[in-house]
């Protein structure tokens, strides 16, 4: 019995981890209204009613939209300040590194207020630009992180043979120094795609007509349960979740040649 | 190349990252800043230096209260979720055979990955009154009628801590997983029983992990407005709940501005606290 506990105890774990998650797919097959047990199912009506919303599939297209962008903006950026700060020796760049890294130890709701008092002073309207631009924020630090840690001696000695060779600053960067750090680049950029694609709080603060899937999610939740939302939901999942699996194979692939 | 030109060149990459980080980082806090000690005088914005928004804290009950029940919220959940997530992390690094343990991992962790606000809308699901939890409850004979746990503290710290176990399973693994099992075993040769093995050697040397993992739902948990607005009904109100009433209805920026100052302030004392086994760069 006391070799059986921690199995017991794993098998429970998993249950509580995997119960909500099980009943929004689940439920978002039922045949009725209400997405709750008893199950009648399968149907497929509700995908095809969401799949039909066009409020949902404009959200949908403006989530991508925004991930895509701040995500390349954010790993760009990231990169730059990485490169500057691994390969040329700058005046306080323990400084600069600080002040980099500070959005993640600051709370979404905090940059988006910040943000959103800043653009309502200068009048600036509120869009999936400005969302964006929020994104980038949260996103950035992260990304020239992973960056920064994956610039190694290695790379180095390339760049500078490249250099020998007689290679200008802007050939070794794309020829050598983007190529070597690939994998890097690319776990940086999902990672990046992940948070942002999932980002509630500074969406809903920064945007205003065209609104981010999370937002559009969270003004149907005022009408209440409804296998719609577990459909929508679901399909959420299914985008982070391969979105996680690519991440997980690039990292898992760079830890073991 | 000179000196000269070559640092010139280096902030050449590093301008558009650190312009970026300013702009839309550094000025919008120390305009928030700025706006926690101005005032409303009726709907118009009055610049200045003045506490008064600080003052409210402590003399309006609701404000107040909401630092409480937030205080209280996240202490709770930082802690169950310790608890929970200790042991699954122990079971997967010691006794889940090497080659299954990333797998186990990856699966413990992936509904990590669902949005905050569909993982929170989940969990009224299961917790509604026609909903899984109840109807199995039900089935079971353990209670008669449904039980409510939808719109209750109970439900945000479900909530909570359904996500910081996964969290800190990750934190917690990750520490555990780098150490030798030769301390372990010394230890047991040495006559040490698993309890005391547990409690001296390795519950020590997992510090770092679990410290770090902590210190992270204590600052994701403080701040979140998504899970207690959709689990915890109206009956009690969090910091960000009340941060983003002001912005709402009342427009009232500045008092938001300072309870956000206030959060930051809350995280800045937790970081203080935890800062000796924190390992963030480990991450």
């Amino acid at each position: 019995m006391i070799r059986l506990l921690p199995w017991l105890y794993l098998a429970a774990a998993f249950a509580f981890i995997y119960l909500p998650v099980g009943a929004l797919v689940l439920f978002s097959f039922q045949a009725g209204n209400l997405p709750v047990p008893p199950f009648n199912g399968p149907s497929t009506r509700w995908y095809a009613d969401v799949l039909a919303d066009d409020d949902l599939t404009g959200a949908l297209a403006n989530s991508l939209l925004v991930a895509l962008g701040s995500s390349a903006v954010a790993v760009s950026l990231g990169f730059g300040a990485a490169y500057g700060l691994a390969r040329h020796v700058l005046p306080g760049s323990a400084l600069l590194r600080g002040l980099l890294i500070a959005p993640l130890t600051v709370s979404y709701l905090i940059v988006g207020l910040g943000l959103l008092i800043v653009l309502t002073r200068a009048g600036l309207g509120l869009s999936l630009w400005t969302a964006a631009i929020g994104h980038v924020v949260i996103n950035l630090p992260l990304a020239f992180a992973i960056l920064y840690a994956s610039m190694g001696a290695q790379q180095q000695n390339a760049e500078r043979a490249a250099r020998d060779l007689g290679a200008d600053e802007a050939r070794v960067v794309l020829l050598v120094t983007v190529p070597m750090l690939m994998p890097a680049i690319a776990a940086a950029f999902f990672l990046s795609v992940t948070l942002s694609w999932d980002e509630f709080i500074i969406a809903f603060l920064l945007t205003r007509f065209d609104v981010t899937l999370p937002v559009e999610i969270w003004s149907m939740l005022r009408s209440g349960l409804s296998p719609r939302l577990n459909a929508i939901g679901s399909l959420v999942f299914l985008v982070s979740v391969t979105a996680v699996v690519i991440l997980e194979t690039l990292v898992f692939r760079k830890r073991r040649p | 190349m000179t000196a000269r030109a070559e640092r010139m060149r280096g902030w050449g990459f590093v301008a558009p990252a650190l312009i970026w980080t300013l702009a839309f980082f550094v000025v919008p806090f120390l305009v928030m800043g700025a706006m926690s000690l101005a005032t409303l005088e009726g709907r118009t914005l009055v610049w200045g230096v003045s506490l008064a928004n600080y003052a409210e804290l402590t003399e309006k009950a609701y404000l107040w209260r909401a630092i409480l029940v937030s205080l209280e919220i996240t202490l709770t959940v930082t802690v169950v979720s310790v608890l929970l997530a200790y042991p699954l992390a122990s079971i997967i690094a010691f006794r889940v055979p090497p080659r299954w343990q990333r797998l186990a991992l990856l699966l413990a962790i992936l509904p990590f990955w669902t949005s905050y606000v569909v993982r929170s809308y989940a969990w009224l699901l299961v917790l509604a009154r026609e909903g899984v939890v109840n109807q199995a409850l039900i089935g079971l004979g353990l209670v008669s009628e449904p039980v409510t746990l939808a719109n209750t503290r109970f439900a945000t710290v479900t909530g909570f801590v359904h996500f910081f176990v996964m969290l800190l399973t990750l934190t917690i693994y990750a520490n555990l997983i780098q150490l030798s099992p030769n301390y372990r075993r010394a230890a047991t040769d040495l006559g040490a029983s698993a309890f005391q093995t547990f409690r001296h050697v390795t519950l020590p040397l997992a510090l770092p992990g679990i410290v770090t993992g902590a210190f992270l739902t204590f600052v994701l948990c403080i701040g979140d407005y998504v899970t207690p607005q959709i689990l915890g009904g109206n009956t009690e109100l969090t910091v960000p709940q009340v941060i983003m009433v002001q912005l709402g209805r009342r427009a009232d920026f500045p008092l938001a501005s300072a309870l956000a100052i206030v959060l930051m302030g809350i995280v800045t004392l937790a970081y203080l606290a935890s800062a000796r086994w924190l390992r963030l760069d480990r991450l």
